[in-house]
């Protein structure tokens, strides 16, 4: 669908283009009709008693009237119940919205002003593009480079501020190809109405297409990998246990122990702290002496050093996932796009739904 | 101005034209002087307001930036809704008709502390020097929501000096709410019991809850973010080690309860209105009277409904879309006691009851779309779109500014002793209405299509929603300046009044309009409750007047 044949055309509404889309705006015709029922009812009621009871002579006193329990009773708990009712909805379609999808495509997003960056797992960059293949579940990981962002897609009823200083996350199934919106609705600056772009939903073997066609740089892992080795990190955080740090290997996902006895889960929220603010949260038995990465590594690094460290993820037979092989060396760049899409399919941040 | 109309007329003395030197305005401690102070000011603030409001709509006519650079537009939607909500909205009704009305109401001579309502003037006055210094010194781009580290670090406009302005600001509105209370506490006539009380009374008690208890945390919110840009402390930016969610929390802690500080005293208003146009008890006095303490308290426990998108908890989101809904319920209950009211009354067609069914109308449809805004799921999909900016407008301008409106020109002739000219008081209502519903609704539509606020520049698909807007804003425009117009004129040519033009039953339609400073040369003593039509002495007269003529 093309952007520019909306120029002469009023919509209403914006197209459905996500699977939250329909029972979003089914929401969106009950709130609307219970609206104009209750606007009318007491537009009308207003204007019937004015009408029929104007003031007829100017020393007119009508009857008073105190009130009425029953009616008092009625008009609170009638209304009470209808909320209740939109409240349970609403919460209804929040917990869908919120809660991941365990088996999705993950795309790392970074708001700076005034543009969008994407990372496809396969290392694909865009700026102020999104491509996304037809009726696959898509993760979004996000964070700002600098003030507050939001990254909203009006066609897929989406949008999830984008925080500096913290990971948010977003998911949703694209569930119409064609060219979409894509708003900064947090007001960021000067810019604010240019940080916009284009969400294109594409059919999957187009998308694949586009894939092996897009500027291509190494995969977040195989990037984070470098940088793991560039920074030194390795030379603490060795393959197994016994360095001056923890071995990362498998730890994500995982709980835990903190030196003040409490756990943490650990999410990208906790190694991106702890890369960051190494003291914040210090692994039990551990020195409070690894130095801070603050203002050596951009949001985009931190996030590769991330992706590498979950593609170390579970070694122990059994919960890995199906041909995981991590220290196998990450392939060549110039490898052909049908290798790199295995080689990330099993080991990096994308998991087994991955077309093949 | 008014003194001066006031001077020429024969009759006795009033609180207008017991002293005319400037001195006796700038240093008079009567409550009803320290109101008209206000409205001076704040219509001002209204006008400049409504000036760069003009500037946003001029502006959004075409999809493309031309009128104005970005930095203009972005400087001119902060200023309209800094100027409107902090130097309009937020003092508009308790300072101008609450502090004009509240001591005749309770058949008292002045407030608890008199030269301390002077002195929330002047505070006033002070913080809007302030912001005018910060508008002519290039003003603030951040929005009025002031979001760090937006604010704190990458503006380059003044926000530190807006944001001690607001600090200063702040302290008017606490020093008003709590000569209220005091007041309110203290100051009742003989028989005057809480049940005895005005519903115009009761609201403008829940209003000074909320200023009191609300307005020291805007207070600390806009002084730490000033610390933060000025010295590099870390609170906000998580560069320095700060939680900008953390501003939004503290931020909203204050500004939705102030949203009850803009609504409660409309609600008070058109209360009086709807009761004394229609001769009748308002319906379930009871209820409505506590629906406005319910309203502070629940008001305070909903901020959360402001960051459904910012990924806080799940449950934190559930508490409080649940709570928020259970503040729908006594806005809800009023606007069914109201409606009730006019049932079986005796109804008047005047402007001050186009004014109340205007708000009867326009608040529901505010209220109503906070349901959707409210609704976990949807919200992520409406916040930060021009949904939000229709609801808010309903509220605030279809709340909050006709209610103000209404009562302005309901006691109008109890300020000045002259009556407004009531056809042209109806005509610029009606406009009003028109204007207003044609500015905003066609924002609904655009909101849910995805439009975001704070757009200098937009798609075109949305370009006609934004000239129906801008032309309902044009019609708007003509409605607000209309009544300056006739108000200015009637201060001089209008009709002279008696005590009780309305023949209402409000204790301050007992006294001389306009009344003399001490405000009642006897003391009253309440002997009934409110709203009981039978007692007031115009209506007998009439009565009888239209007795002799039958027979």
């Amino acid at each position: 669908m093309n952007s520019s044949s909306f120029l002469f055309q009023v919509p209403i509404m914006p197209e459905q283009a996500s699977n939250f889309a329909f029972e979003v705006d089914l929401f969106y015709y009950f709130l609307t009709a219970l609206t104009v029922v209750f606007t009318v009812a007491i537009a009308l009621a207003a204007l019937v008693f004015m009408i029929k009871y104007r003031r007829r002579s100017n020393g007119e006193v009508p009857e008073q009237i105190e009130g009425a329990m029953k009616l008092e009773i009625a008009w609170t708990v009638i209304p009470f119940l209808i909320t209740m009712f939109i409240f349970a909805w609403g919460a209804k379609l929040y917990y869908q919205m919120y809660t991941d999808p365990k088996e999705s495509l993950e795309i790392f997003i970074t708001g700076k002003q005034w543009m969008w960056r994407a990372q496809h797992p396969d290392g694909q960059r865009e700026i102020n593009e999104l491509h996304l293949p037809l009726g696959r579940r898509v993760k979004l990981t996000m964070t700002s480079e600098d003030v507050l962002h939001a990254y909203s897609i009006p066609a897929f009823r989406t949008k999830t501020d984008v925080v500096p200083g913290r990971y948010t996350t977003s998911w949703f199934t694209p569930t119409k190809t064609g060219t979409y919106h894509l708003f900064c609705a947090e007001y960021c600056g000067t810019q604010h109405s240019g940080m916009i772009g284009k969400i294109v939903v594409m059919e999957v073997a187009d998308y694949q297409a586009w894939l092996r066609g897009a500027p291509r740089d190494a995969t977040p892992a195989e990037a984070g990998q470098k940088l793991f080795t560039g920074l030194a990190c390795n030379n603490c955080h060795l393959e197994s246990d016994g360095g001056r740090g923890p071995a990362l290997a498998g730890l994500f996902g995982t709980d835990q122990r903190l030196q003040d006895g409490s756990t943490v889960k650990v999410d990208e929220t906790y190694l991106r702290e702890s890369i960051l603010n190494p003291g914040a949260k210090l692994a039990a038995g551990y020195q409070d002496d690894m130095p801070t990465f603050q203002g050596l590594v951009t949001e985009e690094q931190v996030a590769m050093i991330i992706a590498y460290i979950k593609s170390i993820g579970p070694r122990q037979p059994g919960r890995s996932a199906p041909g995981a092989n991590p220290v196998t060396a990450p392939p060549s760049p110039a490898a052909p796009p049908q290798t790199a899409t295995q080689t990330t399919g099993s080991g990096a941040a994308t998991k087994s739904n991955q077309p093949k | 101005m008014a003194s001066e109309a006031m001077n020429k007329t024969e009759g006795s003395v009033n609180y207008l034209n017991a002293a005319t030197t400037v001195k006796s305005w700038l240093l008079t401690l009567d409550h009803k002087r320290i109101g008209l102070l206000y409205l001076f000011a704040i219509s001002f603030f209204f006008a400049l307001g409504g000036m760069f409001a003009t500037l946003v709509r001029l502006e959004l006519v075409t999809p493309q930036g031309d009128l104005m650079s970005a930095e203009m537009y972005n400087r001119a939607f902060t200023m309209h809704g800094v100027i409107m909500i902090f130097f309009f909205l937020i003092p508009s009704i308790p300072a101008v008709l609450g502090n004009f009305c509240i001591p005749l109401m309770l058949g008292t001579k002045d407030v608890a502390f008199p030269r301390l309502n002077l002195m929330s003037w002047y505070v006033f006055m002070i913080g809007a020097s302030l912001m005018m210094y910060t508008l002519i010194s290039g003003g603030i781009d951040t929005g009025w929501t002031f979001y760090p580290p937006y604010s704190s670090i990458y503006s380059n406009s003044q926000v530190t000096i807006a944001g001690v302005s607001i600090f200063i600001t702040g302290f008017s509105s606490i020093l008003t709410g709590l000569n209220f209370m005091v007041t309110i506490h203290t100051m009742r006539a003989p028989g005057l019991t809480w049940f005895r009380l005005p519903l115009f009374i009761w609201a403008h008690y829940a209003t000074a809850l909320i200023m009191v208890l609300g307005t020291p945390v805007i207070a600390i919110t806009v002084l730490a973010l000033a610390f933060e840009r000025t010295l590099q402390i870390g609170i906000f930016d998580p560069k320095l080690g700060g939680d900008p969610v953390l501003f939004q929390h503290m931020f909203w802690f204050y500004s939705h309860p102030a949203v009850y500080i803009m609504i409660l005293p409309s609600m008070g208003v058109v209360s009086e209105l709807i009761a004394n146009m229609t001769r009748k008890r308002i319906f379930g006095y009871a209820f409505v009277a506590f629906s406005s303490l319910a309203i502070a308290v629940f008001g305070f426990l909903v901020w959360g409904h402001h960051m459904f998108t910012t990924s806080q908890s799940m449950y934190t989101g559930a508490v409080f879309s649940l709570i928020s809904y259970a503040v729908a319920i006594p806005s809800a209950i009023k606007i069914f006691n109201w409606t009730a009211t006019i049932y079986k009354g005796s109804v008047s067609f005047d402007t001050p009851m186009i004014y109340a069914l205007a708000f009867l109308g326009l608040f529901t449809i505010g209220g109503m779309t906070g349901l959707f805004l409210a609704a976990l799921g949807l919200d992520i999909h409406l916040h930060d779109t021009y949904f939000v900016v229709a609801h808010f407008h309903y509220v605030m301008v279809g709340g909050a500014i006709i209610g103000y409106l209404g009562g302005l020109h309901y006691w109008w002739p109890k300020m000045t002793g002259r009556m407004y000219p009531e056809i042209w008081g109806r005509v610029s209502a009606v406009i009003i209405f028109i204007g207003f519903n044609l500015t905003f609704f066609p924002q609904f539509v655009m909101g849910y299509l995805g439009m975001p606020r704070r757009y200098y520049a937009y798609v075109p698909e949305f370009q006609v929603y934004h000239i129906l807007s801008s032309a309902g804003a044009s019609i708007l425009a003509i409605g607000f300046v209309m009544p300056v117009i006739y108000l200015a004129y009637s201060l001089k040519y209008g009709e002279r009044v008696g005590a009780n033009p309305w023949m209402a039953s409000g204790l301050e339609w007992q006294t001389p309009s306009p009344p003399p400073t001490e405000n009642f040369t006897y003391q009253p003593v309440i002997t009934h409750e409110p709203y009981e039509f039978e007692h007031v002495e115009e209506i007998k007269a009439a009565r009888k007047a239209e007795e002799i003529q039958m027979a």
